[in-house]
This record gives structure tokens, C-alpha cells and sequence, in this order.
């Protein structure tokens, strides 16, 4: 058949390899999944800016929020970021004991931010039915607490894996590079959510 | 650090853990063509209840009271019509069951390029089905129609609706994770060697709806669990009587659903696509302006939705916008109509039934497409809006577009999937009788939609009922024929001819294995397939720019044959 040319001279070890040999995809895939998840952040943010722009609130409620607090957080939140980043070139230098501080650092900053948010909450003047703008608060901001939380358990698993005789280290970065990508993309959303929700 | 790779070992002889036989069609099998087939035949199954709840609803309309069903049951199903239709029959089997077959032999890979997490998206599938259905069994399935919107499906039975919405991010969830495989298949697992623009169209159109599935299906996931919230905790978000807006769930809703339209028959183009050019022995007309034109579908895809809502308080200018945007969508599937019908012109064509179901989706497709064209314009649009006109479009796009092409693709693929033939005089009888059966159904219902009949109601103004009539004998033909396809389909499995290899003579890579292809699609390497439509050239005329068209553009005369 003219039409087909087996490539025949290739070397075999492409097909060889079968399914486990193939490149690593994996972040990759993570990515567009990421993709998937801050276009559910975009639907709720259209979904809170349209609400406040032609829905009125009840007379005495306002979108008023205290700022110190989640200030501080959101500075807690990007210097995480930049110790995860440390993390990260201590893991690809093959210094596994000062990834782990790093990676303990980033942890601890991540439940604090979630420490600092259930204050927070409890300090806040209104519940969750109160109003349109409370209701839309607290699933914003719970929703994003959610992905914190699950970012925190996965940088904590990370850290159990590149103990000594781990299965994370120099050679296999993907968990910790997952990790990371996942951290910084929750961070990233949420400036945005500080600049829309606090700010705004 | 000291690194110890293993040196490569070459593969010992595969050592599956997984069940062989045709029990393996019921386990976590990771094996493409394995899940291609189990969405198949799963998604077929729910084809099966959700015609059955077609022809309730049918039934129900051959007289203007509420004889057959109660209000409320018809409501009930009427909603597990739509929602089973669409979320688990033709959006898993259009995408899910010939992506997963197909895409990849079409980019020379052995498999998916993440294998669990497809068999994952599949095992979702039929718990959110039974989960949905089962809705209805235990008090009350939702009542509000599929697109459920507030405050209806806030004052219809709580339990029915909070199913419909567990069901609904079951099913979401298996698409997301299903368009993430294919972008990655489609992107990152090409045989080395395999350039984009040499792929088979279905790949083109799979990255499209790919990309809208990741884009959009995360919003309505998000609505949907706001909604719950409504429902369960009684926050307000498109609660009017709370202070919310229920407009705002209509915006994300359809931020959805209508990239879903796409979702549900981008596919399909792909498919017929690969159909069309076998069975007319001719290049595929106009690739490149096919791609692109895909491509502009899913961009225009994404900002057309407000067009689903010109009777929902939208101010003039977002009319307008949403007017123009839609009108715009014409000229991609425009391109793409002609494209075809070029690649039918002058072709040695064989009018077996996978060929008269891709003809005749041509066919209701354009129509569907008119009357498409038609629903954009604001002053018509509310005219006819949430009438019966919207649903004989709905329906020309979906069943006359989408279904009339699964089946087309049944007929194609069956020899690849069994190894065996379909019964071609049963195919006929099957494409007669649907083709026939749809018309009648379907056509009667613009004529009841222009007169002022209102959908999703189980009673009408008497004036209608001929017309209603005529159109349950039409649902009655498409209910028979699907008998002659279930024995076909059941009989030829085992006593059909047998196919070979080959038996379309047909260049795409899924053909240049064996019938049925072995556990990783080749035995050796893959073959590089360039040329995916080069049929009817002379040998050493083969070249990218001769299948794509250019040459047929630029020089106005067919210099191929």
C-alpha cells in the first residue's frame, strides 16, 4: 500500500517501552485539570459580581469586611508559595532534609491561613443565609478553604514520602512538583479572590 | 545520591491480572477499546429507558388531557427523558465510547494517555445513571426539566432534584476526566513522526469538544452545587424570594449547555467525517478549512449562550451581541456542510447504511441548522420561545444530527469492534424505518410550535391533537426500529459474515490492524499514517496539501482524479 510508510528504521525502544515507558504526562494533565478547576472559581466570581452589581442588599448589610485579618493571610498564603519553591530546588538538589523543613514551613503557613479564615468566620457579623453577599462569601471562600486543605494533606503526604528511603526524591519529583503546582495555582486564585471579594 | 535504574528489561510475556473473555467488558478494565465498548453498550442500554420515557411521553400526547400519566409523573418523565438522553446516552457514547475506540489508533498510541483515570470516568457512569433513575423509584425524580432551573426545581420535591443533581456532577466529573485524557492523548501521546494536521478530523473534533468539556463543565458543576445549596440550607443565591437572582443560574447553566450542543455534536461531525470518504472513495474536501472551522465552532461555542435566554429580561445590547455571535456559528458549519457534500461530489459511492445515516444526518442536520439560524433572531426567537419549535430543533440537532450518526458509526465500526459483518438489508430496513419514523416525529412539531403550543406540559388546546397524532406514530417507527437493529447488532455477533481486516479498504490506522485489534492495537510498531484520506490518487501523487484541498481550491478544478 503506497500510502502507508512504516517507519521501520526508528529505533524500537519507543515501542518497546509499552504503556509504562511512555513520557511522563502527568503534569500535564494536572494542568488542564487546573484549568477545569479555576474555571469553576470563574463561574463563581461572575456569579458574586453580577449578583452585586443588579441585586440589592437587605437595608444594614453591607460589603464591608474587616481587611487585617485577610491580609495577613493572603501574605501567609504567597510566602508559602515562595517556601514551596524553596522545597522544590532543595528536593532537585538532592538535599531531601532541608526540602522537608521547607516543606514543614509550608504546611504550617497553609493551616495557619485556614486558622486564620475559621477566625474569620466566627468573628464575622453575619451567617449563611443572612443575606445574597454572605451566602456567596462563605461558599467562595469555603470553597477555596477546601482546595487549601486538600493542598495542605497532599504537601503533608509529600513530606512523609521524601523521608530516607522515601519514594520521593532527586529521581522522582513528580508528587512534589504536582504539589506544588496545585499550591501555587490555589494561591494564585486566591488573590484574585482577595482582589474581588475583600478589595473590590 | 547513587542512582540505580534498573536496566531495561525487555517485557515478559503480559501477565494480565484482569478478567479475559467477554468478562472483561464488566471490570476496571484500562484498555481502550475495552472502555470504548463498555460506554457503548452502557450509553445504548440508557438509549433504551430514555426512549421508553419518549414514548410515554408520546403516548401521554395522543390526546390534549392528562389521560395516560399524571401531571406530576409526566413532569418526572419528561426530565429523565432529557437527562438521561443527553448526560448518559449521547454525550458518554458520542465522546466517550468512539473517542476511547478510536483516538488512539488515530494518533499510532497502545492506549490512553492515562489509562485508570479512563476507566474511571467510565465506572462513574453507570452509578450516576442508576443513581438518577433510581430517583424515581424511592418518592419523586426531579420535575423540572434538565435544565432544572430555580425557582422551579426550588419548589418541586427536594429528594428528586438533589439525585438529579448528585447524578449530574457524577456525570460532569467522568467528562472532565475524559476530555482531560483526550487533550492529552491527542497533544502529547502522536507517534513520533505524526504532525497535528495529519490526523484524522475525529481527532480535531475531540480536542475541540475536549476543550469546551474542560472549560465549561467546571461552571455548571459549580452552579449545580449552589443550587443544592438552595435547596438544602436555604441560602438565596437565585432564590427571588430570598434576595437572589435566578437569571444568574440561567447565564452559568447555559454557559454549559450550550457548549454542550457542541459537546454533543462537534463529535459527530469528526465521526462522519472519517465515514464519508471511505464509502465515496474520495480525499476529505477542505481539511484545513475543516479544522479551522472547528476550532472557530468551539470559540463562537463559548459566548453564544444568552441566546438560550432572550425571553429572560436580557437587555438589547446583550441581544444584540448574542444575536450576531449566533448568526456567526453558521459560517464554520456552513464550511463544514459544503466540505462534505464536496467530498460526496463525483465520489464512487456505496450507499450501504453507514453511508444513508451520514447522508441523512447531512440532511436533518441542515435542516436543524436552519431553523437554528432561525431561533437566533430575537423578534422569531420569542415568538416560538418554549414551544414545540424549539423542541422539533432541539431534536433535528441531536437525534437527526448526533443519533442518526452513532448509528451511522455503529454500521462503520461494528467489523473493527467484532470481527464479523452487520446484516446490510436489516441496516436498511433500520435506516428506513428511523429515517422515516424521526421526519414524521419531529417535522409535525415546528408546525405546532409556530401555532402556539407550549412544551413540557402533559394537556394542550384540542386544535392540536392530529398533528400530536401524526407525530406519536412517527415516535412509534423510531420505537420499531430499533428491533431490527438490536437483532442485527445481537445476531451478527455471532453468525454474522466474517469482516477481515479490512473490509471498507480504508487507510485510517484503526483498519490496518486485525478485526477485532489486539490487547495493544498492533502486533510490531504502529504504522505512520500520513495521508488519512488518500483515496482514488495515483501513486506518487500523495501529499498533505492534495488531501487538505489547497489544490483543489486554488486551481478550481479537481486535478486528483
Amino acid at each position: 500500500m503506497t500510502t502507508l510508510s512504516t517507519n521501520t528504521q526508528t529505533s524500537t525502544e519507543h515501542q518497546m517501552e509499552g504503556h509504562g515507558g511512555h513520557p511522563d504526562f502527568r503534569l500535564f494533565g494536572l494542568a488542564t485539570f487546573l484549568v477545569a478547576d479555576g474555571m469553576t472559581f470563574a463561574g463563581f466570581f461572575a456569579a458574586y459580581l453580577t449578583f452585586r452589581a443588579v441585586n440589592p442588599l437587605p437595608a444594614g448589610s453591607s460589603y464591608e469586611l474587616e481587611l487585617l485579618l485577610p491580609t495577613i493571610n493572603t501574605l501567609l498564603l504567597l510566602v508559602s508559595s515562595l517556601t514551596f519553591h524553596r522545597a522544590g530546588s532543595a528536593l532537585k538538589a538532592g538535599n531531601n532534609p532541608l526540602c522537608r523543613r521547607w516543606l514543614v514551613l509550608t504546611a504550617a503557613l497553609g493551616f495557619t491561613f485556614l486558622a486564620g479564615q475559621m477566625k474569620e468566620y466566627f468573628s464575622l457579623p453575619f451567617g449563611l443565609t443572612d443575606n445574597l453577599f454572605a451566602s456567596t462569601f462563605y461558599a467562595i471562600t469555603g470553597f477555596h478553604g477546601l482546595h487549601v486543605t486538600l493542598g495542605g494533606l497532599m504537601i503533608l503526604i509529600v513530606w512523609w514520602q521524601s523521608r530516607p528511603g522515601g519514594r520521593v526524591s532527586q529521581h522522582n519529583l513528580f508528587p512534589l512538583e504536582a504539589t506544588e503546582l496545585y499550591w501555587h495555582f490555589v494561591d494564585g486564585i486566591w488573590v484574585v479572590l482577595y482582589g474581588i471579594l475583600y478589595l473590590l | 545520591m547513587t542512582l540505580s535504574l534498573s536496566p531495561p528489561t525487555t517485557p515478559s510475556a503480559p501477565q494480565p491480572l484482569q478478567p479475559q473473555g467477554w468478562l472483561r467488558y464488566l471490570s476496571f478494565s484500562t484498555d481502550h477499546k475495552v472502555i470504548g465498548l463498555q460506554y457503548l453498550v452502557c450509553g445504548f442500554l440508557f438509549y433504551l429507558v430514555g426512549g421508553a420515557l419518549a414514548g410515554a411521553i408520546r403516548t401521554e400526547l395522543l390526546t390534549p388531557i392528562s389521560d395516560f400519566l399524571p401531571r406530576e409523573t409526566y413532569n418526572e418523565i419528561l426530565t429523565l427523558h432529557g437527562t438521561v438522553m443527553i448526560f448518559l446516552w449521547i454525550v458518554p457514547v458520542v465522546n466517550g465510547a468512539f473517542g476511547n475506540y478510536l483516538i488512539p489508533f488515530y494518533v499510532g498510541a497502545r492506549d490512553m494517555a492515562f489509562p485508570r483515570l479512563n476507566a474511571v470516568a467510565f465506572w462513574l457512569i453507570p452509578p450516576a445513571g442508576l443513581l438518577l433513575i433510581s430517583s424515581y423509584f424511592i418518592g419523586s425524580a426531579a420535575q423540572s426539566g434538565w435544565t432544572a432551573y430555580p425557582p422551579l426545581s426550588l419548589t418541586t420535591p427536594a429528594t428528586g432534584q438533589v439525585l438529579w443533581i448528585l447524578s449530574v456532577l457524577l456525570l460532569g466529573g467522568s467528562s472532565i476526566f475524559g476530555g482531560i485524557n483526550f487533550i492529552a492523548t491527542i497533544l502529547k501521546l502522536r507517534r513520533p513522526g505524526l504532525k497535528l494536521m495529519q490526523l484524522p478530523m475525529y481527532c480535531w473534533a475531540m480536542l475541540g469538544t475536549s476543550i469546551l468539556v474542560v472549560l465549561s463543565t467546571p461552571v455548571l458543576a459549580g452552579t449545580l452545587v449552589l443550587l443544592s445549596f438552595d435547596i438544602i440550607a436555604h441560602t438565596g443565591f437565585f432564590n427571588p424570594a430570598l434576595g437572589g437572582n435566578a437569571v444568574v443560574y440561567q447565564h452559568l447553566f447555559w454557559f454549559y449547555s450550550h457548549p454542550a450542543v457542541y459537546i454533543m455534536v462537534l463529535p459527530a461531525f469528526g465521526l462522519v467525517s472519517e465515514i464519508l470518504p471511505i464509502h465515496a472513495r474520495k480525499p476529505l474536501f477542505g481539511y484545513t478549512t475543516m479544522v479551522y472551522s472547528i476550532m472557530g465552532i468551539v470559540f463562537l461555542g463559548l459566548i453564544v449562550w444568552a441566546h438560550h435566554m432572550f425571553t429572560s429580561g436580557t437587555p438589547p445590547w446583550m441581544r444584540l451581541f448574542f444575536t450576531i455571535a449566533t448568526a456567526f456559528i453558521a459560517v464554520p458549519t456552513g464550511i463544514k456542510f459544503f466540505n462534505w457534500l464536496a467530498t460526496l461530489w463525483g465520489g464512487k459511492l456505496a450507499l450501504n447504511s453507514a453511508m444513508l445515516f451520514s447522508c441523512a444526518f447531512i440532511v436533518n442536520f441542515v435542516f436543524g441548522g436552519i431553523t437554528g439560524v432561525a431561533l437566533a433572531q430575537v423578534p422569531f426567537d420569542i415568538h416560538v420561545h418554549d414551544t414545540y419549535f424549539v423542541v422539533a430543533h432541539f431534536h433535528y440537532i441531536v437525534y437527526g444530527g448526533t443519533v442518526f450518526v452513532i448509528f451511522a458509526s455503529v454500521y462503520h465500526w461494528y467489523p473493527k469492534f467484532t470481527g464479523r459483518m452487520l446484516n446490510e438489508p436489516l441496516g436498511r430496513i433500520h435506516f428506513l424505518l428511523t429515517f422515516v419514523g424521526f421526519n414524521l416525529c419531529f417535522a409535525p412539531q415546528h408546525w405546532l410550535g409556530l401555532n402556539g403550543m407550549p412544551r413540557r406540559v402533559a394537556e394542550y388546546d384540542p386544535q392540536f391533537q392530529l398533528i400530536n397524532q401524526l407525530s406519536s406514530v412517527g415516535a412509534l417507527l423510531m420505537a420499531i426500529s430499533t428491533l431490527p437493529f438490536l437483532i442485527n447488532v445481537l445476531h451478527s455477533a455471532f453468525k454474522g459474515t466474517i469482516a477481515g481486516d479490512n473490509p471498507w479498504n480504508a487507510l485510517t490506522p484503526e483498519w490496518l490492524t486485525s478485526s477485532p485489534p489486539p490487547v495493544e492495537n498492533w502486533i510490531g510498531e504502529a504504522p505512520l499514517v500520513t495521508e488519512p484520506y488518500g483515496y482514488g490518487l495515483k501513486p506518487g501523487e500523495l501529499d498533505l496539501a492534495a488531501t487538505s484541498g489547497r489544490q483543489l481550491w486554488s486551481s478550481g478544478k479537481p486535478d486528483n482524479r
